[in-house]
C-alpha cells in the first residue's frame, strides 16, 4: 500500500482532470492582510511580466510558441512536433492544473502576457472567452468538427459558429464496481438508477458497515455530469441572451434521488478524494464509484490493493433501455488573444489533438482519453488499463459509452455555480435539508452573479 | 552617498555653513529611507491599490462573449454595500468569535501554566520541556492541519481505532459543532509554545529580590505565582492576547486545509475564506478587495480599542 500522504496528494493530481480546487491553497501564509493580498497580486504580476513573453520572434528565426498545460509528459509529445516543424517551435510550460491555472491565465492576460496556447477545461472556456483570453480560431482550423463527437464539439463552440479551442480529452461517465464484492453479496450490476437504489439498499442489508457508494458535496463537476445524463441544460444561448436553468426538472430529479438515498442512509455522504475515501475504496467499505473514463488512474493511486477486482459498466439509466451519459472533466487546447501567431498556434493545436502520431503519444505518454474519434480507436487503446487487465474490452466499451455522452453548453460563471454547489450541498448534508434546496441555491447564486455583472438574461 | 554630498559643499566657503546645517536635518531621513521605500512599495501601494480595486467592478454587455464585452467601471461604494450586507460574512465572523472564544483562553491559559511551571524552582529537564512545548510552533499551519486531518478521520485515525477497541461509542470529530473544537485544538497545539516563550521570558526578567522578600514574608510558591508573577507579566499577557485575537480574526489556513475532508466547513467559514473564495473561486477581486478593507478596519479598531482599554496596566512601567 502507498503511504497515506501519497494518497492524499493524489487529489491534487486529479483535481486537474476532474474539476475542483480541492487543493488547499496557501498563497499568503497565516496572516492574509489586505496588504498581504495586494502584495501577492503585485508579486504575481511582476513574476508574470518577467517570466513569459507571448511569442516574440525575430524575422529570420523560427516562430516560438509558449504553451501552458498540466497534462503529464506533454513536453515529449510536443517534441514530435518540434522535430518535424523547424519553423514553429513550441515550448511547454508546466502548470498546476484546473482552476489555479484559470486564475493565473486571467492575470497574465490582463497584463498582456498570456502564452500563445493554453490547456483549458471545457467548463472554464466561457469564462476565458468572456475575459477575452482565448481567441476564435474558426478561420484557421477548417472543418474538423467530424473529428469529434457532437457533444464534445459543442463544448468548444458553445453552439455558435466560433471555435474557441480544439478538444483534447473527454470524461464520459461510467460505473466502476467491485466484481468480487458484488459476487460475495450476490448483487447484479444495476442498469437503471432504480436498480442502483435497490442495490444500495441490498448492500446495507447485507453488511451495515458498507455502502454502495458516496454522494460527494465536494465535486460539482461530478454532479453536473449526472445532471447532464438526466437531460439537464444548465446554460443555453437564446438569441442574444443567456438562459440559465440549473434548477430544471432533470437536475431536481437527480438531486431528489440522491438526497433520498442519503436520507435513507443507504448511500454515504462523505466527500470523495479524502484519505477516508481512499481507505474505503481500498478496503471495500465502498463497493462502487460513479466516475469517468479516467477512473482507473485514480483507483490505481488510491486503492492499489484492489487491482483486477474492479469492473466497468455503463452508467445506470433513468429510463430502461436508454443509452446516455454525462461528462466529468475533459479539456481543450485554446489559442489566446495575446498570441502574435494565432494561425500557427491553431495549426499546432489541431495537430496535437487529431494527428494519429500525436494522439497516440498523448494516450501513451500523458495517459489521457482522447477526444478525437479516430484516436479513440487507436492501437494505443487496444489494451485495457493495467489496473483493469481483467476487462480486455475496457476501451472498446469506453468508446461506445463516449458516443452516448450528451452535449453541454457551459455558462460564463461556472466557477460561481460550482463554489455554491460545494457550500449548499455540504450544508444540506450537515443540516439534513432537502438536496433540491441546494439546487435552488445554485440557480439563485448563478443568476444573481450574472445579473450583477450585466450579462443579458432571458427571462 | 553622504560624503559625496558633503565634500563639494565644504569646498566653497559661504554655502558650507548652510549645508552643514542642512546635513543633520537630512541624516535621519537618509537612515529612514530604506524602511520608507520598502514600506511604500510593499505596504502602502498595495493598500492603495486594494482600495482602488474595491471601488471598481466589471460591467458585461450582452452574452459577454464578443470582443469588448467586458469592461471595468467605477462602482462607487457598491462593493462595500454588498460586502457588509452579505450575512455570510457576519455568520463567518460569528464562527470566528466562537472559535476564538475556545482558542484564546485555552491557549493562553496553557501557555501561562507551562511558563509558570518552567519558572518554578524545582524543575527537571527544563531545556527539554521548553523545546518540546515550543516545537509544534515550528510546524507550518498547513502541515499541522494535514496531520490532524488524518487523526480526525475515522477510517485512518488511531483515536477512533482505540475507541473501537475499547468498545466505546465513536465520536464525530468533524461534525458541525465538534469541528470548532477540532480546529481550535490544532491552533492550541501550534500556538501554545510561542506564547509560553513570550511569557516565560517576561518571568525571567523579574528581579529575584522580589521573590526573596516574598519568601521571607512566608509566601508559598503558589501565592508567589498568583500575587507576584502573574501581575508582573501582565504586559506580556496582554500582548499575547492582542496577537492571538488578531491571529484568530485572520484564521484561514487551518479551516481551508481541513475543508475538503468534511461537509461541515463551508468555503465561507471564516471571513478571510470568503474573501479568498470571492477573489479566486468567483473571480470577483473587487468585492474581495472591499471585504478586505472592511475586515482590516474592524481588526484595527478592535486592536486599538483593546490596547486603549488595557494601556494603563500594560505600559505603566514605561510611564
Amino acid at each position: 500500500m502507498k503511504s497515506p500522504l501519497g494518497m492524499w496528494r493524489n487529489q491534487h493530481r486529479w483535481s486537474n482532470t476532474a474539476d475542483a480546487p480541492r487543493t488547499p491553497h496557501r498563497f499568503f501564509g497565516k496572516a492574509t492582510t489586505v496588504a498581504g493580498k495586494a502584495t501577492a497580486t503585485l508579486a504575481v504580476a511582476a513574476t508574470l511580466a518577467a517570466g513569459c513573453g507571448g511569442g516574440d520572434s525575430d524575422d529570420d528565426g523560427p516562430i516560438e510558441l509558449t504553451y501552458w498545460a498540466w497534462a503529464p509528459e506533454l513536453a515529449s509529445v510536443v517534441e514530435i512536433w518540434n522535430e518535424s516543424h523547424p519553423d514553429v517551435q513550441v515550448t511547454v510550460v508546466e502548470q498546476a492544473g484546473g482552476d489555479d491555472m484559470v486564475t493565473r491565465v486571467l492575470a497574465a492576460s490582463e497584463a498582456g502576457e498570456a502564452p500563445d496556447l493554453i490547456q483549458a477545461e471545457y467548463q472554464a472556456l466561457p469564462t476565458l472567452i468572456s475575459n477575452e483570453v482565448v481567441a476564435d480560431v474558426s478561420e484557421y482550423v477548417g472543418d474538423i468538427s467530424d473529428e469529434f463527437g457532437e457533444g464534445t464539439w459543442q463544448q468548444v463552440t458553445l453552439g455558435t459558429d466560433a471555435v474557441w479551442g480544439i478538444p483534447q480529452d473527454t470524461g464520459p461517465m461510467m460505473l466502476y464496481y467491485r466484481i468480487d464484492l458484488f459476487e460475495q453479496f450476490n448483487l447484479s450490476v444495476p442498469t437503471t438508477w432504480e436498480e442502483f437504489a435497490e442495490t444500495a439498499r441490498a448492500v446495507r442489508a447485507a453488511d451495515p458497515n458498507r455502502y454502495l457508494t458516496t454522494f460527494s458535496a465536494n465535486d460539482p463537476g461530478w454532479f453536473a455530469g449526472l445532471a447532464q445524463q438526466a437531460g439537464a441544460t444548465w446554460w443555453e444561448v437564446e438569441g442574444d441572451a443567456w438562459n440559465v436553468e440549473i434548477d430544471d426538472e432533470a437536475t431536481l430529479r437527480v438531486a431528489e434521488y440522491w438526497g433520498g438515498l442519503v436520507a435513507e442512509d443507504v448511500i454515504d455522504d462523505q466527500p470523495m478524494y479524502t484519505p477516508e475515501w481512499n481507505t474505503a475504496l481500498n478496503d471495500g467499505t465502498l463497493l462502487a464509484w460513479v466516475s469517468a473514463v479516467w477512473g482507473p488512474g485514480v483507483l490505481e493511486g488510491v486503492a492499489g490493493d484492489t487491482a483486477g477486482l474492479w469492473g466497468m459498466a455503463p452508467l445506470p439509466q433513468w429510463t430502461p433501455g436508454e443509452n446516455r451519459t454525462g461528462s466529468w472533466g475533459g479539456s481543450s487546447t485554446a489559442v489566446t488573444t495575446d498570441s502574435d501567431h494565432p494561425e500557427e498556434a491553431a495549426e499546432f493545436a489541431v495537430w496535437l489533438n487529431t494527428d494519429p502520431e500525436a494522439t497516440t503519444a498523448l494516450v501513451r505518454e500523458s495517459n489521457i482519453y482522447p477526444a478525437s474519434r479516430q484516436a479513440q480507436a487507436s492501437p494505443a487503446l487496444q489494451e485495457p488499463p493495467e489496473f483493469f487487465s481483467n476487462q480486455p474490452d475496457f476501451y472498446s466499451l469506453a468508446s461506445e459509452i463516449a458516443d452516448t455522452a450528451v452535449g453541454v453548453t457551459w455558462g460564463p460563471n461556472v466557477n460561481v455555480t460550482y463554489s455554491t454547489y460545494r457550500d449548499a450541498f455540504g450544508a444540506a448534508i450537515t443540516d439534513g435539508t432537502p438536496f433540491t434546496d441546494a439546487v435552488h441555491d445554485m440557480q439563485e447564486a448563478t443568476v444573481n452573479d450574472m445579473r450583477d455583472n450585466g450579462f443579458a438574461l432571458a427571462e | 552617498m553622504a560624503t559625496t554630498e558633503i565634500q563639494p559643499a565644504s569646498a566653497a566657503a559661504p554655502p558650507a555653513q548652510g549645508a552643514r546645517r542642512r546635513w543633520p536635518r537630512l541624516a535621519p531621513y537618509l537612515f529612514l529611507a530604506p524602511a520608507i521605500v520598502l514600506f511604500v512599495l510593499f505596504l502602502l501601494l498595495p493598500i492603495i491599490y486594494t482600495v482602488y480595486l474595491s471601488l471598481r467592478r466589471v460591467q458585461v454587455s450582452g452574452l459577454g462573449l464578443g470582443p469588448g464585452a467586458r469592461s471595468e467601471v467605477w462602482a462607487g461604494l457598491d462593493n462595500y454595500r454588498d460586502a457588509v450586507t452579505d450575512m455570510e460574512l457576519w455568520r463567518g465572523a460569528l464562527r470566528v468569535l466562537l472559535y476564538g472564544g475556545i482558542l484564546t483562553p485555552v491557549m493562553l491559559g496553557a501557555a501561562l501554566l507551562f511558563a509558570l511551571l518552567l519558572d518554578a524552582q524545582r524543575v527537571r529537564a527544563r531545556r527539554f520541556a521548553r523545546i518540546s512545548i515550543f516545537l509544534p510552533y515550528a510546524v507550518p499551519a498547513v502541515t499541522a492541519t494535514l496531520m490532524w486531518g488524518f487523526l480526525y478521520l475515522p477510517a485512518v485515525s488511531p483515536f477512533h481505532y482505540l475507541l473501537e477497541e475499547l468498545g466505546l461509542p465513536q465520536v464525530d470529530l468533524l461534525g458541525r459543532v465538534s469541528v470548532f473544537f477540532s480546529l481550535a485544538n490544532i491552533a492550541v497545539w501550534g500556538g501554545t509554545g510561542f506564547n509560553m516563550i513570550v511569557i516565560y521570558t517576561a518571568l525571567r526578567a523579574i528581579p529575584a529580590e522580589i521573590y526573596e522578600s516574598a519568601r521571607i514574608d512566608g509566601c508559598s510558591e503558589l501565592r508567589i505565582a498568583l500575587r507576584i508573577k502573574i501581575p508582573m507579566v501582565m504586559p506580556a499577557l496582554i500582548m499575547t492576547t492582542v496577537f492571538s485575537v488578531i491571529a484568530t480574526l485572520q484564521v484561514f489556513s487551518e479551516p481551508t486545509t481541513l475543508r475538503p475532508l468534511t461537509n461541515s466547513i463551508s468555503s465561507t467559514w471564516t471571513p478571510l475564506m470568503k474573501i479568498y473564495r470571492d477573489a479566486f473561486a468567483r473571480d470577483d477581486i473587487y468585492l474581495a478587495a472591499a471585504t478586505s478593507v472592511v475586515i482590516a478596519l474592524i481588526t484595527l479598531v478592535l486592536s486599538l480599542g483593546f490596547l486603549r482599554l488595557v494601556q494603563r496596566r500594560a505600559f505603566q512601567d514605561e510611564q
